[in-house]
């Protein structure tokens, strides 16, 4: 394996889905490059197809041209070596936090597992949980699972499609805290999906942003900020309102106080008057 | 009090409806239909005559031998065409046409098969119950959310691995609540299947009491047994429904 190539390789993809009578470009001229031990945030407006790409990647999806490349070799499907961590959360119900942790560790003996799965259960902070089935955590116990289940399988990269969306705003933070001391003691490639521009510029070395659909790369953005990163430092503000610029968006919320009747910006037809 | 009521609300209830067919009785002036007392005395007269045991174990034996040939058939044959589209399309009209046929239409059919014997009440309630446990497990199948098998998948699991791992799991709280219904279903026909051709069981001892003498304090007590077992049957089923591994299928309201 070539340590200094990129692990990822995504050339001209494009994505079609089926309409009623014409197909939906969903992605155009996707070209991207992930390099090993990298977290990269893919963020875009709903529906731009940043989960499509994600599932594309991941082998779930067949582009409709293009291709994907890990390691030199072109993606035919899922693999063990690259697991998926799902928003709606794939832990298995019928399973303990631990058996689930223990998924991906079919092929050893009792005796082998434990200590992988003690190890991942420590690291996302269920200790004392082992025993418990899903349904008896909260969602952000769940996604600790999912996320410990994927680390313990021992990938080569790890795909999370907006695996906090469902969260609560203080659960997330505290998430997005653990993930990232996760990362730096793992040093896993991470290609993370989310629509949340501050949980990018919070969690990545590189944000990339699409456009709305059909989805195009609208820029490749280093985040070269120090971890643990201060989200009142200028530094911190001004990446954030970088990417909100490059979407198209201003920062106030509301309508404009001069113009009566409550005309709001939102859904205007120029971009850079869309208000959040 | 609120701690009672679950337990005082039963009691009250069932006394007012033993008393109201009491009064019903009364007030008829029959002397056909038995009072609640003298059903009592029935249930103890088949005790004490020794056939109230033989009849109850007659009549779980057939409903318990034709009820698990349906689970044995109708689950791995839901989950197979679940899996499998072109299955399912092939087999699925069959399944489909043979379904609403009551089990009773085929009680000509089974006595022609097989004869006098325990083998026609037991395909009779083989017929009741294969096909609500198939269909339901088709279901199971198809209502399986997808992240599961595509995380499943994404582990590498295929064919029956994919199946003992995720599939079968995933399908077992609707498989059990199938069991429950065919069960249901199951002693529900035992009546019927009992009235061909054997002499024992309690839907025997229902028609055999009406046949020899009217005897409708007999005929009630076989239909109040029926019901008390039917109950105990779906209380001893639901209890799978408690296990781990299936209790997350459930609503939490209970």
């Amino acid at each position: 394996m070539d340590k200094k190539g990129p692990i990822i390789q995504v050339r001209s993809l494009r994505m079609d889905f089926t309409g009623k009578t014409a197909p939906i470009a969903v992605l155009e001229n996707i070209d991207l490059e992930v390099f090993r031990g990298e977290f990269v945030c893919i963020v875009g407006p709903s529906g731009c197809g940043k989960s499509t790409l994600l599932n594309i990647v991941a082998g779930f999806f067949k582009p409709t041209s293009g291709e994907v490349l890990v390691n030199g070799t072109q993606v035919s499907g899922p693999d063990p070596h690259r697991i998926f961590v799902f928003q709606e959360n794939g832990v298995f119900p019928w399973l303990t936090v631990e058996q689930n942790i223990g998924f991906g560790l079919d092929q050893l003996s009792a005796q082998e597992k434990a200590p992988i799965i003690q190890r991942y259960v420590d690291m996302v902070g269920l200790t004392k949980f082992e025993k418990l089935y899903p349904r008896e955590l909260s969602g952000g116990m769940r996604q600790r699972v999912e996320i410990a289940r994927a680390l313990a399988a021992n990938p080569d990269i790890i795909y999370m499609d907006e695996p906090f969306g469902a969260l609560d705003f203080i659960t997330r933070l505290k998430m997005r805290a653990d993930l990232t001391r996760i990362w730096q003691e793992e040093r896993k490639t991470i290609l993370f999906v989310t629509h949340d521009i501050e949980e990018s510029v919070q969690l990545a070395d590189r944000v990339i942003i699409l456009s709305p659909r059909p989805g195009k790369i609208l820029r490749d953005l280093t985040i070269d900020l120090p971890r643990p990163r201060d989200l009142d430092s200028s530094a911190y503000l001004e990446t954030r309102d970088e990417i909100f610029h490059t979407m198209g968006m201003s920062l106030r919320v509301g309508s404009d106080q001069d113009s009566p009747g409550g005309s709001t910006t939102i859904g205007s037809d120029s971009p850079s008057n869309v208000s959040l | 009090m609120k701690r009672w009521l679950p337990v005082l609300l039963p009691v009250v209830s069932i006394t007012a409806a033993v008393s109201l067919w009491d009064l019903v009785v009364i007030l008829s002036h029959t002397d056909i239909f038995p009072r609640p007392h003298e059903v009592i005395f029935a249930i103890g007269e088949l005790i004490s005559r020794g056939v109230l045991f033989n009849y109850i174990i007659a009549s779980l034996f057939r409903v318990g031998v034709g009820f698990t040939l349906a689970a044995l058939v109708g689950v791995p044959l839901g989950l197979a065409l679940g899996w499998f589209r072109p299955a399912l399309w092939a087999i699925n009209p069959i399944i489909q046409i043979l379904r609403p046929i009551s089990p009773i239409a085929w009680i000509p059919v089974a006595i022609l098969w097989f004869h006098v014997d325990d083998r026609a009440p037991i395909f009779l309630i083989f017929l009741a119950s294969v096909f609500p446990i198939t269909v339901s497990s088709v279901a199971a199948v198809q209502n399986i959310q997808p992240v599961y098998v595509r995380a499943a998948e994404n582990f590498g699991l295929r064919g029956f691995a994919l199946f003992r791992r995720v599939i079968f799991p995933a399908c077992l709280p609707q498989i059990l609540t199938s069991l429950r219904i065919a069960m249901g279903i199951a002693w529900l026909v035992v009546v019927a299947a009992e009235m061909i051709a054997v002499n024992s069981g309690l839907g025997y001892l229902i028609i055999d009491a009406r046949n020899a003498g009217k005897r409708y304090d007999l005929v009630v007590a076989g239909m109040l047994m029926i019901g008390l077992i039917g109950l105990f049957l779906d209380f001893l089923i639901r209890q799978l429904e408690t296990f781990d591994e299936v209790k997350w299928g459930y609503s939490q309201r209970n």
